[in-house]
Formats: C-alpha cells, sequence, structure tokens
C-alpha cells in the first residue's frame, strides 16, 4: 500500500457512505450515504447538533472504524481493502488525532507521551530531537518536557497533544472539540496553531459546536441526521 | 522496548497489587520447588539406605496363610537340606548360600540387648558381607557384629559378649562394615556366627533363608525361573524374590510420592496464576481509555497484546526468580525436618527441581496473562476511547 498524494486527488474521500450501529432499542443509522471529497491542504470545520454522526464521521476517517456499506479512500487507499494491522499503520503515518481530553498517557513523561508514535514506528534514530521538534514547534518549553501530563495545564497539555499527533509526519490531523475543555483565551492560542499547521500543509479537520472556531476554517460542513446539511 | 517500560511502569503504579501477585507466584515456586526437591531427595536417600545390590536372589519360606498358623514372626516353616541342594542344582555355578536366622539376647557387661543372629557357613560370609576391621569368622566359635550394634554398644574386636539367657561367651572377631537396610540381611543390627556353632546350640539344621548370588545380572531371570521350577512345581513351598525388581517397585513408589508432593506444590502455583490473571483483567479494564489512546496512536493489535503480556512476564520473572532463591532455603527446610539431612540437596537431581518450578512459575504467569492481552487487544478503538 502506498498512499497518493497530490494536490490535484483528494487526500480523503468517502463515496456514500452508510454506518450503521446495532442497538438493542433498534439500529442506529449514524451516517446516511455520505459522499465527501476533501483536497490536500484544506482546513475544514464539522459543525451540527449532537448526534448528526460529526464524531462518526471523524473515526471513520480516522480509520478507528470502517463503514457499513460504501467506502473510504485516504491518500488513495481503499479503506475497505485494509486489514486491522493496515489500518492501524495508516493511523499511525498518515494520521494525527486531537482530542477534546487530550488523551495523553498518565503514566508517560510529556517526552515520552511525544516520543510514543514514534517508537510505535520503529524510527528510533534521532527520536529526542524530532521529539524536541515538534514540541518546539507547538511552544512548549523544555523544562515541561519531562512532566507528567497532570502537572500541566489544559492549554499544555492540548499543545503537548498536538506535538504527539505531528511527530510522525501526518498528513491529516483529525481535531475532535480541540478547544472544548479550555477557556476561550487558551482555545484561540491554540486555534492559532492548528491554522499556522494549516499553512504548513497539513490538512486539517475540526469537529465543533463553536460557530466562532469554525471561523477558522476555509470550508464548513453542516451535518443533521447523519447526511451533509 | 517502550512497550516493556510501559508494563514496567503500571506495576510500580499499582505496586501493591503486583506485590500480591508477586507473593503468590514466589510462595508458588517456591512450594513446587521445595517439594519437588524434598520428594526426589527422598527417593535418592531411600536408594542409597538401601543396599542395591542387584544380582541378588532371597529363597524364603513360603507362608501360605491356611487357618491355625500364624504367618510371619517366629514361624516354623524352613528350607530343608534336601531343599537346599535343590537350589544349589539349579543354581548352577552361581554362589548360594543357606542362613539360619534368629533374635538373642546378648549381654555387654551387665547390660543386656536383643540382637538379630545369622548363622552361615565362614566360608560364605565374605561374599555376602564386608568387614571393616577384624577377621572374617572362622570355623567353630566367633562372632562378627554390625557396625551399628558395635557402636552402639561400644563392642571391640578382641573383646567378647554373653549370648543367650546362659550368656555363652563368645569374643568378637571382627566388625562389618555398615551396609543399610536390604532385601536379604540386614547385619547393621546384627551378630553373624558360624553355621556350626548354632546347629551344636539351637539344634536346628533346616535353614530360614537361602541367598543366592549371581555372577552375571543377565543370569536373573534364568535362575530365579529354575528355582521356581524345581521347589514350587506342585505347590508353592518357598517365595522367590529377586532384589533388583523389589528395588525397583520400592524406588517407583517413592517416587509416585515425590510426583505427588509436587503435584501438591502446584496447585498453590495454580492459585498464584489465577491471582495474576486477576490483577491483569483489573489492570486491562483499569486501562481501557489508554488502549484507545495507543490504538488511536497506530498500536496493532499484536503490540497492545506485548504491553500485557510483558507485565505478566516481569511479574512472573520476579515471582519465579525470588521463589527459586528461596526454593534452595525452603528445600534445605524441608530436607531437615523429613529426612533429618540436608546431604542431598545439591545433588544435580534434586537441584533441576528449582529450575522447573522457575520455569513453570514463569509459564503460569504467561499463560495467566494470555486472556487479558487478548482482550485488551482485541478491544474496539473507539469504544475504549470512550472509556472514563
Amino acid at each position: 500500500m502506498t498512499p497518493v498524494l497530490t494536490d490535484t486527488y483528494p487526500i480523503i474521500r468517502l463515496d456514500d457512505v452508510t454506518k450503521i450501529y446495532p442497538m438493542p432499542a433498534g439500529d442506529v443509522r449514524a451516517l446516511d450515504t455520505l459522499s465527501l471529497e476533501v483536497m490536500p491542504g484544506e482546513f475544514i470545520a464539522i459543525m451540527g447538533p449532537s448526534g448528526s454522526g460529526k464524531s462518526t464521521l471523524l473515526n471513520l476517517i480516522g480509520c478507528l472504524d470502517v463503514p457499513t456499506t460504501g467506502d473510504v479512500h485516504i491518500a488513495g487507499l481503499s479503506v475497505k481493502t485494509l486489514s486491522d494491522d493496515e489500518l492501524a499503520s495508516l493511523r499511525r503515518d498518515n494520521i494525527g488525532f486531537v482530542f477534546q481530553q487530550f488523551n495523553l498517557i498518565p503514566l508517560f513523561t510529556i517526552l515520552e507521551n511525544v516520543e510514543f508514535p514514534l517508537i510505535l514506528a520503529r524510527r528510533a534514530p534521532g527520536t529526542r530531537e524530532r521529539c524536541f521538534e515538534v514540541l518546539g514547534a507547538v511552544g512548549l518549553t523544555p523544562d515541561l518536557y519531562t512532566h507528567r501530563p497532570a502537572e500541566l495545564s489544559g492549554g499544555q497539555q492540548q499543545r503537548a497533544a498536538i506535538a504527539r499527533a505531528l511527530v510522525n509526519d501526518p498528513e491529516i490531523l483529525l481535531c475532535d472539540e480541540p478547544t472544548g475543555n479550555l477557556d476561550s483565551k487558551t482555545g484561540d492560542t491554540i486555534m492559532a496553531l492548528l491554522v499556522d499547521l494549516n499553512r504548513k500543509g497539513k490538512t486539517i479537520l475540526v469537529v465543533t459546536h463553536d460557530p466562532r472556531i469554525a471561523g477558522y476554517a476555509g470550508r464548513t460542513i453542516r451535518m443533521v441526521d447523519g447526511r451533509v446539511a | 522496548m517502550i512497550l516493556f517500560d510501559f508494563a514496567k511502569r503500571n506495576i510500580r503504579l499499582h505496586w501493591l497489587r503486583s506485590l500480591l501477585a508477586v507473593v503468590g507466584i514466589i510462595i508458588g515456586v517456591t512450594a513446587i520447588s521445595s517439594m519437588g526437591m524434598l520428594g526426589n531427595s527422598l527417593v535418592l536417600s531411600i536408594s542409597d539406605s538401601l543396599t542395591s545390590v542387584g544380582d541378588t536372589i532371597v529363597v524364603t519360606p513360603h507362608i501360605s496363610a491356611a487357618p491355625g498358623t500364624i504367618a510371619g514372626g517366629g514361624s516354623s516353616l524352613k528350607i530343608t537340606e534336601r531343599q537346599v541342594e535343590e537350589i544349589r542344582r539349579a543354581a548352577g555355578a552361581n554362589t548360594v548360600v543357606p542362613i539360619h536366622m534368629g533374635a538373642e539376647r546378648i549381654t555387654v557387661g551387665n547390660e543386656a540387648k536383643t540382637a538379630a543372629l545369622y548363622a552361615m557357613d565362614p566360608a560364605d560370609v565374605p561374599l555376602l558381607l564386608e568387614k571393616e576391621s577384624g577377621i572374617y569368622l572362622r570355623y567353630g566359635t566367633g562372632a562378627m557384629v554390625g557396625k551399628k550394634l558395635a557402636e552402639e554398644n561400644d563392642l571391640k574386636v578382641g573383646e567378647s559378649m554373653g549370648i543367650g539367657s546362659g550368656e555363652e561367651r563368645v569374643r568378637i572377631v571382627g566388625v562389618l562394615k555398615e551396609r543399610g537396610i536390604g532385601f536379604d540381611l540386614n547385619p547393621d543390627y546384627a551378630i553373624i556366627v558360624p553355621d556350626t556353632w548354632f546347629t551344636a546350640r539351637y539344634g536346628e539344621r533346616d535353614y530360614d533363608q537361602v541367598i543366592i548370588k549371581v555372577r552375571k545380572l543377565e543370569d536373573i531371570d534364568g535362575v530365579k525361573a529354575a528355582v521356581e521350577d524345581k521347589l514350587n512345581r506342585r505347590e508353592q513351598v518357598v517365595n522367590v524374590l529377586d532384589t533388583r525388581k523389589v528395588l525397583k517397585t520400592i524406588v517407583d513408589a517413592f517416587n509416585q510420592i515425590s510426583t505427588f508432593t509436587t503435584a501438591i506444590g502446584g496447585i498453590s502455583l495454580v492459585v498464584a496464576g489465577i491471582s495474576i490473571l486477576n490483577v491483569m483483567l483489573m489492570s486491562v479494564t483499569e486501562r481501557t481509555k489508554e488502549i484507545g489512546i495507543i490504538r488511536s496512536l497506530g498500536a496493532k493489535r499484536g503490540e497492545v497484546m506485548r504491553i500485557f503480556l510483558s507485565e505478566a512476564l516481569i511479574l512472573g520473572l520476579l515471582g519465579s526468580a525470588i521463589g527459586g532463591v528461596l526454593s534452595l532455603a525452603g528445600g534445605y527446610l524441608a530436607l531437615n525436618v523429613m529426612l533429618q539431612s540436608s546431604k542431598y540437596l545439591f545433588a544435580a537431581s534434586t537441584l533441576v527441581y528449582i529450575l522447573y518450578g522457575v520455569a513453570f512459575g514463569i509459564g503460569v504467569s504467561l499463560l495467566s496473562g494470555i486472556y487479558p492481552a487478548w482482550k485488551a487487544a482485541m478491544m474496539n478503538p473507539i469504544e475504549a476511547l470512550r472509556f472514563e
């Protein structure tokens, strides 16, 4: 599997994607024949009420889940044809996640958290230098690197999470309410950081409730009942 | 290596819980190893104390449990001189030693004691028994005494002791080497006298036991069959005992005991395995969110599995290593309590049980880690991420 990366070819493409979750009370149709194309370098905000399928969409693009019908293409690769291990490799090398809860591993120091995806990718030589590079790029000072996540402020933790998402140099950054746990001032600095990364070529998708956050994006996708409104 | 680090950190974070699991493994490994060591030493000590002569056939009168007769002690059944002649013919060129047996009161100084009494042709004594000091028995009078009897009563070559109620004085001509428990003779607490002296004194011509020493071990079955054929054709008049077989039966029995005690140790190891399983399952549940995170970062199922197996392995290695060291002490203790001696502790066949114990400990730990690790690996990353 070799990802196809050109500026004229969509880096993310969804073809008639339906995702059904079987529930005891009946099947839930989280996504309904949704089609979408995202070009490299786009900055997209995904908005919509709760239960509209925003998170499901993000999970499918992030290869954490596969569609019930239809297909998702990431960098030209059809998710349908990939094994679980291949999906894991795709996540590791092509996709960075940024969560509302930061989701840093509490047992690890900031540096070790950032190092973890690199080690999964087995890029042993120069790992530390690469970590310092991305940690510097998100604006964290070296005195924080040996601290545990709980010892950092929310904004600092989210910066560390972004550094972790960037460390394997993925093309796509998927952010699920990245400012949801931050005050608006800190939220703005995080968004400024994402805008900066987008300028440097990253394709960014942000799920948000906040129209102000959506204002940073180049394109906004509104979702209702599993479809693009 | 970070996967291993990950596991290590988690163990350190939940040190008490991990410690208890390790203690379980320590106890399990110590139990299984020291029980195995005890069993093996038991077998060694039994084989050692039994005179392991495999070249002996013992012929004794057959005691039928007919009504009115008392089987066993003081039986009046004997092997007649005629039967001895038949045995000699059956045995061919092999040595045949007929023996009178009894027990008699002996007096040393003012003390009276009871000792086993064996009477045989003095010429046959060197064929069966080894002397430690003095000389072998000669025709006429005189006696040799067993090592233990001599030691405990301070009997020395050249001294004399009284035999029987008449306290007939008999000179001690030699002391025998210690021999241990045998199937033919138990000379350590016995006195050996010439058969002529015995017959003259007790008026008994018939024998209690005939020992056949075969020259070549391969002959043992043939000689045994020939004796049976000559004497037991119509009805069983003698028992023919092949020491090699008896020895094997006894050692087999002790091996079984040893296996049994080791199995009891094994139960405690199984319990330890269950405690590791429990700790690991708790750990997997608690770290569900973490599993979701590392899966989202691109960790494969196999890598998640490795993290948890490493954790089980660390617990197992730690517990087994400590258990291995402790089982030396445990084995020492068990041997001193059960055998009053630890001389078999450092025999290779005993020490190998430590390796078995350690290997079992690590194996059980890994085995207990498999299910929790599998459970962690098979988690749905989205659901795991949602877990609080």
